[in-house]
């Protein structure tokens, strides 16, 4: 058999395409995703990928709760979301199937692993065995192809060292290839990959290689498949791009903001999902002075991190929910003190442990007022995996400015997904200047030593300026020592101080400081539409995509519908209040209860209205659209 | 200045600060900063250079009372904000001032992993057996029975060793001193200064509103001779006026008379305080002295062990870590490893 012989097959346009991978979590279902948007990345699409995994590490092989999926949209147009229904679904068993064939649309493809349909198969998830349904017809409205991966797999690694069940683990590579052949892309990049990972391997790279090309030439040969697909590069800005994800982009925030304050970072940190890429990120950047403290809690892991700010550096812990929730008290010190400090919140379903691997923004309101006493603390959203990268470089920016611990929310769903980043050069991004005072001829620190001691020479370690920030006195600096605590104290000195009226007081002072932070803000920004009209959509955090999507295609249909995307949740941007008041009706997308709403109604006596999605998944844009219209129609 | 010994004395400087100290009158605690104060007065630090760190307690407050920096913390977590500091600043003079509630009960967890690890700081554990700034409940050393304001039957938990504690965390610097000992506690805290990792003392201290007198068998002239031990490195451990004397009979040390004709001072039990095994026994002498025949209660450095701090080792890295990679191209790090471009 030569393919030479056959007739090229005819390649049909796509502008946009979105694919689900799914099969058991042990199934290599997550890295195939991965390799096939790095490929079309490369190649020039705009994409948005949405792992979605289950809390087991190995869930029970072949059942629903081992399900693990990776989708991904990619386009020759703007891409914002994952995308609300799947064209394409790859399904490795049928528990994958099961699980997944609500969210593929009518008519849409099914590329099936037979083998993974075997008696064993559909008894694991819960399917009758004269329900097969890749032999029942039930899926008579997709188009349905049955695939022997398996068998096909084995075969091509006929004659290779491995043992049955390294040959079967190469399946993954043998439909990356297939599906690589399908959208007209080739093998290079996860050729490379593959030599990389697998160097001191030779017999497993040898095999994944041919698993890979088998694939791949399956497409070109086999029968059943007469179509090809091609979906041309995306009008993206020029520039030179990466494919980045959120919580690696929040690592590099942090590392580029650290920097850019030419401090060393410190980061405290507890295992815990979704937040523990970013410790594995950061820990592998110790070339930029950053050191990284796995704790033996949530609570040494905010505390060590309190203690390296006292001590001079750039002091950032992460977690997602339940650690925050521990790590409380130490924001109150760190507020109290007034010292600079990071607080990255991944968050994950609550409450308690709740949905570890599955999204949220339930966190807002623990994040805004989730502490003993007054002590409000600056609180920011990222909104996708590239934001990830800007707020958390502004949350280092706030905090080292004026010397306050910040809160920077994201959440499982942008920590995980990816997109392509046209990354900044380091010179586009601003200096930080955190108000060290000068220890002798430094020329560039903020403060100067005279007008920080009183009429007796005392330091005083609570004097502000007029910004209402402090000064950052660091242990060794002759001449500034100074005791500081979580009691209250005394305004200037900083001395233990029971006084009523000077607790008043410096209740007031932090607040105020913290208030002026709002100073600062780029003046608010509609993200899409009119000025003015019927019907606002205030969003926060990660729906942005899905917001973006909906509000676009309601402009395109005629309504009086814009979008505003909150990044500062406290203090909220100035401009906030009048813009509310500019449209007959407010609505806010979230994916919680409504905390944003009752924040923002609390703050302006505006009527917003809720849209509230709490299922652990992100929203489509087909659900903000109806709400919006359900709205306009009320 | 005069010159001794061929050493120039550093200049005296005064490190209290200009706060009132408040503790009760009559507090051990007061006895502590003085030692602590004449000891870095000696010591020829610059008051810059030295940080204490504190969680809460009646012990806590003592940050206040140096004229050096100092972080009142929270409950329990100084163990953890001081191996934060330290990572980032190993040059410094780091202490920590701690309680047995502090240390024991709320910041148990934090305390066995700064031992484990290392980090260089000078733990000085202030056990009065009590908790005093919340008034009077029952601490997780006080003796079993103890009657208190939370407990008015008498505790019902079994209290820590607490050097048992320190030695199962392998802690590298094991010593006990108390507060109605001046010299011996400045000997010790001098020790402990010295060393480099985490240098634990004990120190028994008297609360005199809360729980006077817990420690008068240890402290009071009638009963101190029998009821206690001060080791030495090398020395053979000798107790009573040097009429009795510990030995070891194999793995059961056995309290015997050193009279003339009684065991030879050789045959005692040696202390040797590199000696891991025997640390851990010491810090088993720890019955109640009310008990016929109970061991008498050691004093003094049990236990040093030379190996090498955390921040040492983490330092290490950050400095590897540049000389493999070279310092950090922020440029790169944004680049990535894989890239495209379009246009």
């Amino acid at each position: 058999m030569s393919t030479t012989l056959q007739k090229p097959k005819p390649v049909e346009t796509r502008q946009n395409v979105v694919i689900l991978f799914a099969g058991d979590s042990g199934d290599g279902i997550q890295l195939t995703g991965s390799q096939f948007t790095d490929t079309n990345a490369l190649f020039g699409n705009d994409v948005s990928t949405f792992p979605n995994f289950p809390a087991e590490i190995r869930a029970p092989q072949g059942t629903l709760a081992g399900v693990s999926g990776y989708q991904l949209h990619f386009g020759s147009v703007e891409i914002w979301t994952p995308g609300d229904q799947c064209d394409v679904l790859v399904v490795m068993n049928a528990a994958a199937l099961k699980a997944n064939l609500s969210k593929l649309r009518k008519g849409g493809t099914i590329i099936a692993n037979t083998d993974g349909f075997d008696k064993k198969n559909l008894r694991l998830a819960g399917i009758a065995e004269e329900q097969d349904p890749l032999t029942d017809r039930s899926l008579a409205e997709y188009q349905l192809h049955s695939v022997d991966v398996t068998k096909l797999t084995r075969a091509a690694l006929e004659g290779t060292t491995l043992g049955m069940k390294e040959k079967d683990r190469c399946k993954n590579m043998f439909v990356l290839g297939f599906i690589n052949w399908m959208y007209s892309r080739d093998n290079a990049l996860t050729e490379g990959f593959l030599k990389k990972k697998f160097a001191k391997k030779p017999d497993v790279l040898d095999a994944n290689m041919k698993a890979l090309i088998a694939g791949y030439n399956y497409g070109e040969t086999s029968e059943t498949f007469t179509t090809r697909f091609e979906v041309k590069p995306a009008p993206m800005p020029k520039g030179t791009y990466r494919s980045i994800t959120g919580n690696q982009g929040t690592a590099l925030g942090l590392i580029a903001a650290a920097q850019k304050a030419k401090l060393d970072l410190f980061y405290g940190s507890y295992p815990i999902t979704p937040a523990s890429d970013i410790l594995h990120e950061l820990s592998r950047h110790k070339n930029f002075g950053v050191i990284t403290f796995q704790a033996e809690d949530e609570i040494a892991a905010i505390s060590s991190a309190i203690g390296a700010s006292y001590g001079g550096a750039l002091g950032i812990t992460a977690s997602s929910g339940p650690g925050i929730a521990l790590k409380t008290e130490a924001m109150g010190l760190a507020f109290m003190l007034e010292i600079p400090l990071v607080i990255v919140n991944v968050q994950r379903g609550g409450p308690s442990t709740g949905l570890p691997t599955k999204t949220e923004q339930a966190d807002l309101w623990q994040a805004v007022h989730g502490r003993n006493g007054e002590a409000p603390i600056p609180v920011i959203a990222a909104s996708t995996p590239i934001d990830c990268f800007d707020m958390a470089f502004e949350a280092v920016q706030l905090a080292l400015e004026h010397m306050t611990p910040v809160i920077l929310l994201t959440d499982g769903y942008i920590a995980n997904g990816s997109e392509p980043w046209r990354f900044p050069s380091s010179t586009d991004l601003p200096e930080i200047k955190p108000p060290v005072i000068a220890s002798g001829d430094e020329g560039d620190a903020k403060r100067s030593r005279a007008d920080l001691h009183d009429a007796s020479g005392a330091f005083l370690p609570y004097e502000r300026d007029e910004r209402g920030v402090r000064p950052w006195a660091l242990p060794g600096q002759p001449g500034l020592q100074h005791r500081i605590g979580g009691i209250e104290k005394q305004d200037r000195t900083g001395n233990i101080s029971y006084d009523p009226a000077n607790h008043e007081k410096m209740v007031r002072l932090r607040a105020e400081k913290v208030a002026r932070i709002a100073d600062r803000y780029k003046p608010i920004r509609l993200d899409s539409g009119p000025p003015e009209g019927d019907l606002l959509i205030v969003g926060w955090g990660s729906t942005y995509g899905a917001i973006r999507t909906a509000a676009l295609q309601l402009q395109t249909e005629g309504h009086s519908v814009a979008h505003v995307h909150i990044r500062h949740m406290f203090p909220f941007n100035k401009g906030l209040g009048p813009l509310l008041k500019k449209y007959k009706k407010v609505l806010v997308p979230e994916m919680n209860s409504g905390q944003l709403r009752q924040l923002l109604r609390a703050e302006f006596l505006c009527d917003a209205q809720g849209l509230n999605k709490i299922q652990g998944m992100p929203f489509t844009s087909e659900e903000i659209r109806t709400g919006v219209l359900n709205m306009m129609k009320s | 200045m005069s010159t001794v010994n061929g050493t120039t004395p550093v200049e005296k400087i005064d490190f209290s600060s200009d706060q009132e100290v408040r503790w009760c009158p009559g507090c051990g605690d007061y006895s502590i900063l003085k030692q602590v104060q004449t000891l870095l007065e000696q010591g020829g630090k610059k008051k810059e250079d030295v940080v204490f760190i504190s969680g809460i307690g009646c012990s806590s407050r003592f940050p206040y009372y140096l004229d050096t920096y100092g972080l009142h913390g929270i409950h329990g977590r100084a163990p953890a904000i001081v191996s934060g500091l330290r990572s980032v600043r190993p040059e410094l003079s780091v202490w920590m001032i701690t309680g047995d509630g502090d240390a024991l009960s709320i910041g148990g967890n934090h305390i066995i992993h700064l031992l484990r690890r290392n980090v260089d700081v000078n733990v000085l554990l202030f056990n009065n057996e009590i908790y005093g700034l919340t008034k009077g409940q029952y601490s997780p050393t006080s003796p079993e029975g103890a009657i208190t304001r939370s407990t008015p039957m008498g505790s019902t938990d079994h209290p820590f060793n607490p050097l048992a504690l320190v030695k199962g965390a392998d802690g590298t610097f094991i010593a006990r001193s108390m507060d109605r000992d001046p010299k011996h506690m400045r000997e010790i805290l001098a020790r402990a200064d010295a060393h480099r990792g985490t240098s634990l003392v004990e120190i028994y201290q008297n609360c005199n509103v809360f729980n006077d007198g817990a420690f008068e068998t240890f402290t009071e002239k009638a009963t101190k001779p029998l009821n206690t031990i001060f080791v030495e490195h090398g020395k053979p451990l000798v107790f009573a006026n040097g009429t009795r004397g510990i030995k070891l009979n194999g793995m059961t040390p056995v309290i015997v008379d050193t009279y003339a004709g009684g065991t030879s001072l050789d045959e005692l039990w040696i202390h040797d305080e590199r000696d891991s095994f025997k640390a851990s026994i010491l810090v088993r002498l720890f019955e109640d002295p009310r008990l016929e025949g109970a061991m008498p209660r050691p004093f003094g450095v049990f236990y040093v062990n030379d190996r090498p701090t955390h921040e040492a080792k983490l330092t290490a890295q950050v400095m590897q870590a540049k000389e493999r990679k070279g310092a950090g191209d922020l440029d790169a790090l944004l680049k990535g490893e894989h890239t495209w471009t379009i246009g």
